[in-house]
């Protein structure tokens, strides 16, 4: 949680360790660096550390993931401060990151914002008591075609809006997670009208040298 | 070289120079705040930006490497522009407090916003509130005021090898620390006061004592271990309120440890300031002539034979010199500079020298601990270590029990017996000693202060001389001492002449009733039980081990208080200056034994200190050359024989606590509660508590 | 328009399988033992003569970046994918990794092979990670089918790839950050010089490419330098993956012709401005870091670099956000300024100091909370800002509002008088 400096202390762990299974998946992390690169596997072990713990990560996690990395605790604690995907203090159960800058703020992010919060009767950065729900607001997810969006842990959410937002919450109260993606009936990123483009057989390829179609410079 | 022109002016500089050095070069000074010549670049206050002709936008001249027909203005309106919307960025989140500031006066932020800086703000925001953070006993934070430089974040890293300090979070929620609330468990923490350009890190115990245009500056050197640090003492008054390194690329750089620095209040506490003499079993308040009285009453009619001198850890040469003469008119030749029993032999100087000298370290490219802990020992010496083991293909080893210092060691073996194996054929070290082209060794007290340390001084010479570390061009052989006082004593021959007694004779005349009367010159380090009835004189300036046992108590001056020579380990001679005076009835020390030889009967011939220099620098041509080295030539010492195989003993019990100044320093008796009693406490498990 | 037989990213909605089976079928991986063995030099002169820029946003010819590596290196050499799509507005390269990872492993082959590099990291932003996923599924599909690894494709070629998940910042899309990043610190850009092509990834010689740019080369490659070049205006040639969001009618991801019409793509394929063109406000037409253009530039623009940068904005990624007559212009300025305040590093005093600073008068401004004179010294802390930064992000914070001030000043005025109005009388009751 970047740029976060909350003063109201976090419930610490006394100590971490890695599952045998995540020490496994630490080892293939590692292994991609070069001999010597080990701290590049930090962002990786950091993740895993908290998909472990979770969805947050503490203090003696970071200080596990030093230790493997051979790395002075302190560069691990800059790290663990300045992604932003870092949750230094505990979140719900089902991570809501609302994603509220400018592209989808301009297709009603404010409405599916509002929605959570009077639904869910919690703010942006607190938790409901039953820790089932937390809410963040987030910068750009990148999906911004398919705006306005909440990334749920993991999935991202599409295409929403006040109603469409609320089952969502409805669904996820249910522990019954709807399938990722647009919540309007639309191809990924296509015109929710219908494709204007890739309406031939993709598999006829083009061979070698074709000038592009429709060049007069081509004939 | 790279040929350039810099504001019209054109300069030529050697390769690698960067913008900013080449300005430098020209004479044409550049604002900056994060770049620190002996600190990594970071290029990120960009104050000092400046226009490159034919570049698009201003460069940063602190990380720009310099390049042939360069055109630089430095001075230009868009040179001007950039620096000051620097300025203004940098002021907008500071809380401008200067009135309350430690840092006003001596403040870079400060000095340059009167240059660059708008005269008004137009930030109409909320200031940036940032958490004060907790660096221990010495170095105080008041976060509001980072500018976030980085300058101790990377001296942290780079300088005094403790990564602790970073800085978390980003933009600007960037904070400058340890992320966990931590004292900074560095020996050279309090450099990063003088490294922060603003007001954010200073000096914890000198907080809101006095303003930088209040003080009386001096230049001076340290005395509290034997790298001869380079100091300014500032002083008001009476009072040496605080000390400062000063530049010494041979000896210090432009650093010192945090012993040096902070143990100045131990100068205000416990002081001896008027003479004592022992009437019925108390000391009471006596006069001088009173004191001198006592002394030539316990002395005066004591043989030569029966009478003894030990000299001190803090003493200056011309005090040694002096009780030296004193003590060979009184027909005795039991002196003895080597408190600690160090088995070094004056014979030969280049035996008990540092002679690679500390900025030849870094020539250097395989070093042998052998009994020595620099870190504690003399951290100027350890922090230029690390800095050749920074620059790479440096090999570092250690005989004695395991270290904790700044860079990696590989420990050979506990005791003296590895220095055979050493030398032996089949140890792979030994081969790497001999495939070194610049090799040297550095022997520690805790290899010499012990009964077989002459036997070892030999070992040590002998693997010198087999490895190559001794030629014409190269002298490996090195003696850390601890002592400030040890190498100018042994330079002066305060060791037993003929049939005299060394300490421990001394002291087991002492005991057996041999020596009568013992006149102990600022030693604290002996063990005083062994004094046994002796008549005992304690010359010193505080109220310490020494003075608890004499009979008579002279006050003398401490080496803020003196004008005063001292030889630092590698032999360089250096001046310690006068920075205030004495306190009460106390007195310079060379004074002071000049007074009493008279009311011995026995009156030194020198009725000034310059007097008394010229007989030191005729007698002892080395004192002639002040701040230089003259480099000692070669030769056999050491004794051969046996040598017990019982482990080495670091002679710091700890560094915070090592001489009768820093052992009356609250500061330092708090940093001892904090880091020392840290370090020697094994972790607490369930069972012990 | 440009026509589906000219179009690269086949599977850009997703509709087709996206495993190695359906790749080949739609011809990625077709010849690339060939273009492997006919050297490096000749991939580089066929990217060089495709007129190919950088689809990051800076619009740097790729070839001629690829020929500034070493030709000889005795350290390893690295090729970094940009894949930390991060930039508002911008979504294409999620696409292009979930729906077609063969074409960018291919096009990763190739490069490197072209800038004699032996392993590749693509470094994807971490908040893709089931678009992650399909991108290690795919590259293990590569590997088992022995198009990458030892001997890649049977062509003799060593290469090893990678992928590498961030962990959220924007600022790890600037390619010395992403360095930094990958070695396990946090991002904070580099100085340059030293550039990454002398020195990068662990200090190795090392060149930093998007994922667009890299997909592509397997198909230009393909169809030839010259099919790619005939595409769009001189020095802005060949197709791009365009983003349309905001207030269209159908918002979309789409594949043109560079240069294409502003007006003309959002009306053929993001349905036409929500009310009608008559209803557009502005457009961002390159992501946030660009500067918003008003509706009489965007009636005859055409989408490239240089026709872009003539009316003082810029193509960036091709991330074209819209917006109507309904919107709060400053408020929608004012949340890119507060995009930047997050994402600066903190390292550099101007962005560290000045993003916050600008949202800051920012907010002020959308609530009319200021003065006419704070509407000049807003502009002058964006240019305080403006070149004075390590890297792009000061300039990329300072556009939005200079392109606000610029266009919209009159809006802001309004504002502020409007809240002097109101002020009182509120104050009053």
């Amino acid at each position: 949680m970047s740029a976060e400096h909350n003063d109201t202390p976090v419930a610490q762990p006394e100590s971490f360790a890695f599952t045998a299974e995540n020490l496994e998946k630490a080892r293939y992390h590692i292994a991609k660096y070069p001999p010597g690169r080990q701290a590049s596997a930090v962002l990786p072990l950091l993740d895993l550390a908290q998909r472990q713990h979770d969805n947050w990560l503490p203090r003696a996690a970071m200080d596990t993931v030093a230790d493997i990395l051979e790395m002075p605790r302190i560069r691990v604690y800059e790290v663990a401060t300045f992604y932003s995907m870092f949750n230094l203090r505990p979140v719900g159960k089902y991570f809501l990151q609302l994603c509220t800058t400018t592209p989808c703020w301009l297709r009603g992010s404010d409405a599916v914002v509002e929605t959570c919060k009077h639904k869910l009767g919690i703010d942006i950065g607190e938790i409901t008591p039953d820790g089932k729900f937390s809410m963040m607001e987030v910068e750009c997810l990148g999906a911004c075609v398919n705006a306005p969006v909440i990334q749920v842990n993991d999935d991202f959410y599409e295409d929403l809006d006040a109603a469409s937002t609320e089952a969502l919450l409805d669904a996820l109260a249910n522990d019954r997670p709807p399938p990722m993606g647009p919540a309007v009936k639309r191809q990924n990123a296509a015109p929710i009208s219908g494709r204007t483009t890739l309406l031939s057989d993709p598999t006829q390829r083009q061979p070698a040298g074709t000038a592009p179609a429709g060049d007069p410079n081509a004939a | 070289m790279p040929k350039l022109t810099i504001d019209g002016i054109e300069v030529e500089v050697p390769p690698g120079t960067t913008v900013l050095q080449a300005c430098q070069r020209a004479g044409v000074e550049v604002p900056h705040f994060c770049y620190h010549e002996r600190l990594q670049i970071a290029g990120n206050c960009r104050m000092c930006l400046v226009e490159q002709e034919k570049a698009p936008k201003p460069i940063a001249s602190c990380a720009m490497p310099a390049a042939d027909n360069m055109v630089i203005h430095t001075d230009s309106e868009k040179a001007k522009k950039a620096r000051k919307g620097v300025m203004e960025f940098l002021l907008i989140n500071h809380p401008l407090d200067c009135p309350i500031c430690d840092q006003g006066g001596e403040c870079d932020l400060q000095d340059q916003a009167m240059a660059y800086g708008f005269d008004r703000g137009r930030f109409e925001e909320n200031k940036r509130a940032v958490k004060d953070k907790d660096f221990g006993p010495l170095v105080k934070t008041s976060m509001n005021r980072c500018i976030h430089c980085t300058r101790c974040v990377r001296f942290a890293t780079e300088i005094a090898g403790v990564e602790e300090l970073g800085a978390t979070g980003r933009g600007e929620s960037m904070e400058i620390g340890t992320y966990v609330q931590k004292a900074l468990t560095s020996e050279l923490s309090g450099n990063i006061i003088d490294l922060c350009p603003v007001g954010a890190l200073t000096s914890k115990p000198y907080a809101f004592v006095a303003r930088p245009w209040e003080l009386r500056k001096t230049e001076s050197v340290d005395a509290l271990d034997a790298v001869g640090s380079s100091i300014r003492v500032d002083a008001r008054g009476a009072a040496v309120l605080r000390i400062l390194p000063r530049l010494n690329e041979d000896v210090n750089e432009e650093w010192i440890s945090d012993k040096t620095r902070f143990a100045v209040d131990g100068l205000g506490h416990r002081r001896l300031d008027r003479p004592y003499v022992r009437v019925g079993g108390k000391l009471a308040p006596a006069s001088w002539g009173d004191a001198f009285n006592a002394i030539a009453e316990g002395f005066g009619k004591l043989p030569g034979g029966k009478i003894a001198a030990l000299a001190g850890d803090l003493v200056d040469v011309e005090a040694m010199l002096a009780l030296k003469e004193l003590m060979l008119s009184l027909g005795s030749a039991n002196i003895d500079c080597r408190q600690d029993g160090a088995k070094l032999d004056p014979a030969s100087r280049a035996s008990y020298l540092f002679n690679t000298t500390i900025a030849g370290i870094e020539e250097a490219d395989v070093c042998l601990l052998i009994g020595t802990d620099p870190r504690w020992e003399a951290p100027l010496v350890n922090a230029r270590l690390r800095k050749r083991y920074l620059r790479g293909g440096f090999k570092i080893a250690a005989i004695g029990p395991t270290l904790d210092l700044t860079f990696p060691v590989v420990q050979l073996g506990l005791g003296p017996e590895v220095l055979d194996d050493l030398a032996g054929a089949n140890h792979s070290w030994g081969d790497v000693l001999k495939g070194a082209k610049k090799p040297m060794l550095i022997l520690g007290m805790g290899a010499l202060a012990r009964a077989d340390g002459a036997q070892i001084l030999a070992a040590a010479r002998r693997l010198a001389e087999s490895t190559g570390m001794v030629r014409d061009d190269w002298n490996g052989f090195n003696v850390l001492h601890t002592a400030a006082a040890r190498v100018g004593g042994l330079d002066i021959g305060f060791v037993p002449g003929p049939g005299g007694r060394d300490r421990d004779a001394i002291l087991a005349g002492c005991e057996s009733g041999e020596i009568g009367a013992v006149y102990l010159l600022g030693a604290d380090e002996i063990d005083m039980s062994r004094l046994g009835r002796a008549f005992v004189v304690y010359q010193g300036h505080h109220g310490d081990a020494g003075a608890k046992r004499a009979d008579v108590v002279l006050p003398g001056a401490a080496y803020t208080e003196k004008d005063g020579l001292y030889v630092n380990t590698e032999g360089r001679v250096q001046a310690a200056r006068r920075a205030g005076f004495p306190p009460g009835e106390a007195r310079e020390d060379w004074a002071i034994l000049r007074a009493l030889s008279d009311v011995l009967g026995h009156k030194l011939p020198y009725d000034s200190l310059r007097e008394l220099r010229q007989r030191l620098m005729s007698a002892y041509p080395s004192f002639a050359e002040i701040d230089g080295i003259v480099a000692a030539s070669w030769g056999a010492f050491g004794v051969e024989g046996a040598m017990e195989p019982v482990p080495f003993i670091y002679p710091i019990a700890d560094f915070y606590l090592t001489d009768p100044i820093s052992r009356a320093s609250p500061t330092m008796a708090q940093c001892s509660a904090v880091y020392w009693a840290a370090r020697n406490t094994p972790a607490k498990t369930g069972t012990n508590g | 328009m440009l026509r589906d037989e000219d179009r690269i990213f086949t599977n850009l909605y997703g509709e087709h399988d996206w495993h190695l089976p359906g790749a080949l079928a739609r011809g990625d991986w077709d010849g690339t033992k060939e273009f492997i063995l006919k050297g490096r030099d000749w991939i580089v002169e066929q990217v060089k003569s495709s007129g190919l820029r950088g689809r990051g946003g800076a619009g740097f010819p790729t070839g001629l970046k690829w020929s500034f590596m070493p030709k000889q290196s005795d350290r390893p050499t690295y090729l970094v994918v940009n894949a930390d799509e991060s930039e508002p507005g911008t979504c294409k390269d999620r696409d292009i990794i979930r729906f077609d990872p063969q074409k960018l492993i291919e096009g990763c082959l190739l490069a490197s092979v072209g800038m004699g590099a032996g392993a590749c990291y693509i470094y994807i932003r971490g908040e893709f990670y089931n678009e992650a996923r399909h991108l290690q599924t795919a590259i293990e599909e590569a590997y088992a089918a022995g198009l990458v690894g030892k001997n890649a494709c049977g062509s003799g070629y060593d290469f090893e790839i990678y992928l590498h998940r961030g962990a959220g910042a924007y600022i790890c899309g600037e390619e010395t950050a992403l360095l930094e990043s990958l070695e396990g610190r946090k991002g904070q850009p580099r100085l340059k010089p030293p550039f990454p092509a002398g020195v990068g990834l662990y200090g190795c010689p090392t060149t930093v490419n998007n994922v667009e740019s890299i997909a592509v080369v397997g198909t230009i490659l393909r169809r030839g330098a010259a099919w790619f070049a005939g595409i769009g205006r001189p020095k802005n040639e060949g197709t791009k993956v365009f983003c349309l969001s905001g207030h269209v009618n159908t918002p979309c991801n789409v594949e043109e012709a560079m240069g294409i019409p502003l007006r003309e793509l959002i009306e053929k394929h993001g349905g036409g401005v929500r009310g009608g063109w008559d209803n557009l406000l502005g457009v961002i037409p390159g992501g946030s870091s660009v500067p918003v253009i008003p509706r009489s530039i965007c009636d005859t623009v055409l989408m490239d670099f240089d026709a872009l940068r003539d009316v003082k904005s810029g193509l960036g990624t091709a991330a074209v956000i819209v917006m109507d007559k309904s919107t709060d212009i400053i408020k929608a300025i004012a949340r890119l300024a507060k995009f930047y305040k997050h994402e600066s590093c903190g390292q550099c005093t101007p962005c560290r100091e000045g993003t916050g600073w600008m949202w800051r008068v920012m907010e002020r401004m959308v609530k009319g909370n200021a003065t006419v004179g704070e509407i000049d010294m807003l502009l002058e802390v964006s240019f305080e800002i403006e070149g004075h930064t390590i890297c792009a992000l000061g300039d990329a914070a300072a556009w939005p509002i200079q392109g606000l001030i610029r266009h919209f000043r009159p809006e802001m005025e309004q504002r502020i008088k409007q809240y002097r109005d109101v002020a009182p009388r509120v104050a009053a009751e």
